[in-house]
């Protein structure tokens, strides 16, 4: 078979890339829109990652990271999910329209 | 130490790492859509380990794959998500959510098959004599230790902006 | 291949780092069993020893002394109906107890029985071994959410929420002992396991020794926040009949709990192993520096023997004080079975030939056997911690401490 080079790990990492931004823009549910954005990061991950065997230590470490801002980003966007739900009870992201004219 | 079936690992890893994220966006119950996006996120760990990046991998595990999404599911359980399951799951404007997403796709792979001829593989870097976590710590603690106090400090304001936002009275 | 066997058992890697895979799955083939009678040698083992720290008897009619109660339990577990509760999420009350079982089990790859006696030596084997069981925490999760009602959901979060709490200790405390290795004059600092058990080999002291007493707290923090992070008494508010009627798993039933609770025990051998490895010395004997030379290694190369002689000498003993009543004539018989059974056992491990080979793996299991019997004697003195109390501990005392035995440890081994 033909041998696995980069090019076929930055396919994946495209793959993951398109599938998380289907899910942030047709999904309804704020909770799944919060997970595809994670999948987006991970996406983003595999390909530094990848150029890294080529390249260098340069891109693990900016995959490090990418990983401590995803953690941040979660816990702070769940935070805002929880206060969120506590005042209108959906997790809807058409619900969230409290500043509409 | 010879690398052993790595067609048969790559195919299979990218085989659950994509059916993973296609199951993340198109389950109705979250807790299913969660444990896939576990499941995308150990085959990803076994990717970087083919990638000659451990502690990549060990840090996805222990973060993400432990620590993230115990996260998510504490908050999917708190949140008591059991109305929203029965709700219509997609946009009323599905079609050009994914639409735009497949011409996104189709820009990436444009990109890829004009770039290859730019950028030809490289041979891969050999493994360093010194252990990956010790090249990485000497980067992490020497060319990069300023974006690394940014980083906790990064950590600092998401964990009071977490309390801030989920407590009930300030 | 009999000369297949020999090499092997000359060579000076692991079979994972030597990418012999049937010796691999003959390695894990070995620690699935030994982990399974070690599981069930624990439950007898809970049992009695809880019973004696209580002043009563514990199991007596089963076997001889109660020897044959786990395989009862095993077999009434494995007959038992297998009840799910209706509303609960199939997939994921399946998944649950899987999730926890493999977790455990995983662990046991990096554990080093020897300088070559493991499956293989990763060179993040502390890295994988914190990874892995801090995916333990999502099949607990999962488990509390699929049952479907209060108890268990209840009991899964504060589960999960002391389990993450103590895993942040536990990987401070480990840090401190990875810090250590690098401390050696020709020691370069290493993750993997094997590499910090020699570390200590070349340091020659055990790192709970080293630097008096920062490595003694590092063990400590390590050894409360292992028996948190399995949820054992004190610190089993989650799972306590009383409080919570059995918490997480109160909707499993039958082969399902088992698995559960073989878990449990597994985890619980798997971070004493890890306890053991990084600061008792993994497979070192006692005092292998003091009392080197070849008349002490002779002595010390006795002591598995004469363990398990001691443990035939016990049960021939009991055998002769049993009642002499015709009830009593099986349980006699099989415990003389059992008795010679350990005498033939210890007669074996005095042979010279498997006396040398199986002296790195009798030491390693016997701190390892040390660790349980102090949990047992945990559960049996200690009254359980209230949940908010328990959180206290974990963050505002363990990390802290964590923390200022990590600065103090790297400020001691660059001055002295």
């Amino acid at each position: 078979m033909v041998p696995i080079t980069t090019l076929h790990y930055l396919v994946v990492a495209a793959a993951l890339f398109v599938l998380g931004v289907i899910g942030v823009l047709t999904r309804r549910n704020v909770v799944i829109v919060l997970m595809s954005i994670e999948l987006i990061l991970n996406a983003v991950n595999l390909n530094l990652v990848a150029f890294s065997r080529m390249w260098g230590l340069h891109g693990q470490v900016f995959s490090i990271f990418v990983i401590t801002d995803a953690a941040a980003e979660a816990a702070v966007g769940l935070g805002i999910l929880i206060a969120f739900f506590r005042n209108k009870e959906t997790v809807n992201v058409d619900d969230v329209d409290l500043m509409k004219w | 130490m010879q690398p052993v079936a790595t067609t048969f690992f790559f195919y299979f890893l990218s085989g659950l790492a994509l059916l993973g994220g296609v199951l993340v966006i198109t389950r109705r119950n979250p807790v299913h859509s969660a444990l896939s996006l576990i499941l995308t996120l150990l085959a990803l760990a076994g990717l970087y380990l083919m990638l000659y990046a451990p502690f990549v991998a060990g840090v996805q595990i222990i973060l993400y794959a432990g620590g993230i999404m115990v996260l998510f599911l504490f908050v999917i359980m708190l949140v008591n998500i059991e109305k929203a399951g029965k709700e219509e799951q997609f946009n009323k404007i599905w079609a050009v959510g994914l639409l735009a997403a497949v011409m996104l796709g189709g820009l990436l792979v444009t990109v890829f098959v004009k770039g290859n001829a730019l950028f030809p593989d490289r041979g891969m870097m050999l493994p360093p004599e010194e252990s990956n976590t010790q090249a990485i710590g000497t980067m992490l603690y020497g060319n990069y230790v300023f974006a690394f106090e940014i980083a906790s400090l990064l950590l600092l304001v998401a964990i009071i902006g977490a309390v801030v936002m989920a407590k009930k009275r300030i | 291949m009999l000369d297949y066997v020999t090499s092997y058992l000359k060579s000076s890697t692991t079979p994972g780092q030597a990418g012999d895979v049937l010796w691999s799955l003959i390695y894990i083939l070995a620690i699935f069993a030994g982990l399974s009678v070690a599981v069930i040698a624990m439950n007898w083992l809970e049992r009695k020893i809880l019973a004696h720290m209580q002043v009563r008897l514990g199991p007596m009619r089963v076997g001889p002394h109660g020897l044959l109660q786990p395989i009862a339990d095993a077999i009434k577990l494995l007959i038992k109906e297998d009840i799910a509760p209706t509303e609960a999420d199939k997939w994921v009350f399946w998944m649950a107890p899987l999730l926890v079982v493999i977790t455990a089990f995983t662990v046991f790859i990096v554990v080093p029985f020897g300088p070559t006696h493991a499956v293989t030596d990763m060179n993040i084997g502390v890295l994988f071994m914190l990874g892995v069981s801090s995916l333990s925490v999502l099949g607990v999760v999962m488990a509390g959410w699929a049952s479907n009602s209060h108890y268990p959901l209840m009991g899964a979060l504060r589960s999960s929420a002391q389990m993450v709490s103590y895993e942040i200790a536990m990987g401070l405390a480990v840090i401190s002992a990875v810090l250590m290795t690098s401390l050696g004059s020709e020691d370069s600092g290493t993750l993997s396991m094997i590499g910090i058990v020699q570390a200590q080999a070349s340091q020659e002291t055990w790192f709970v020794f080293k630097f008096f007493p920062l490595g003694l707290i590092a063990f400590f923090i390590f050894a409360v926040a292992m028996v948190a992070e399995t949820n054992r008494a004190p610190f089993d508010l989650p799972e306590a009949e009383s409080e919570l009627t059995a918490g997480f798993h109160t909707e499993y039933s039958g082969f399902r709990w088992s698995l559960f609770f073989l878990a449990e025990y597994s985890a619980m051998i798997a971070v004493s192993s890890i306890a053991v490895t990084l600061w008792l010395g993994g497979w070192l004997r006692p005092f292998s520096h003091w009392l080197s030379g070849d008349p002490w290694e002779t002595v010390f190369s006795l002591f598995p023997g004469l363990s398990f002689l001691v443990l035939a000498a016990i049960a021939v003993f009991s055998t002769m004080r049993m009642p002499k009543h015709p009830y009593f004539k099986i349980q006699k018989i099989g415990l003389g079975v059992f008795a010679s059974v350990l005498l033939l056992i210890g007669v074996v491990l005095f042979l010279p030939p498997v006396r040398d080979r199986v002296q790195d793996i009798f030491w390693f299991v016997a701190k390892v056997a040390a660790f349980m019997y102090l949990y047992i004697w945990y559960r049996g003195t200690f009254p359980r911690y209230r949940f908010d109390q328990l959180m206290k501990v974990g963050w505002k005392i363990l990390l802290p401490m964590g923390i200022g035995v990590l600065i103090l440890t790297a400020v001691s081994g660059i001055y002295f």
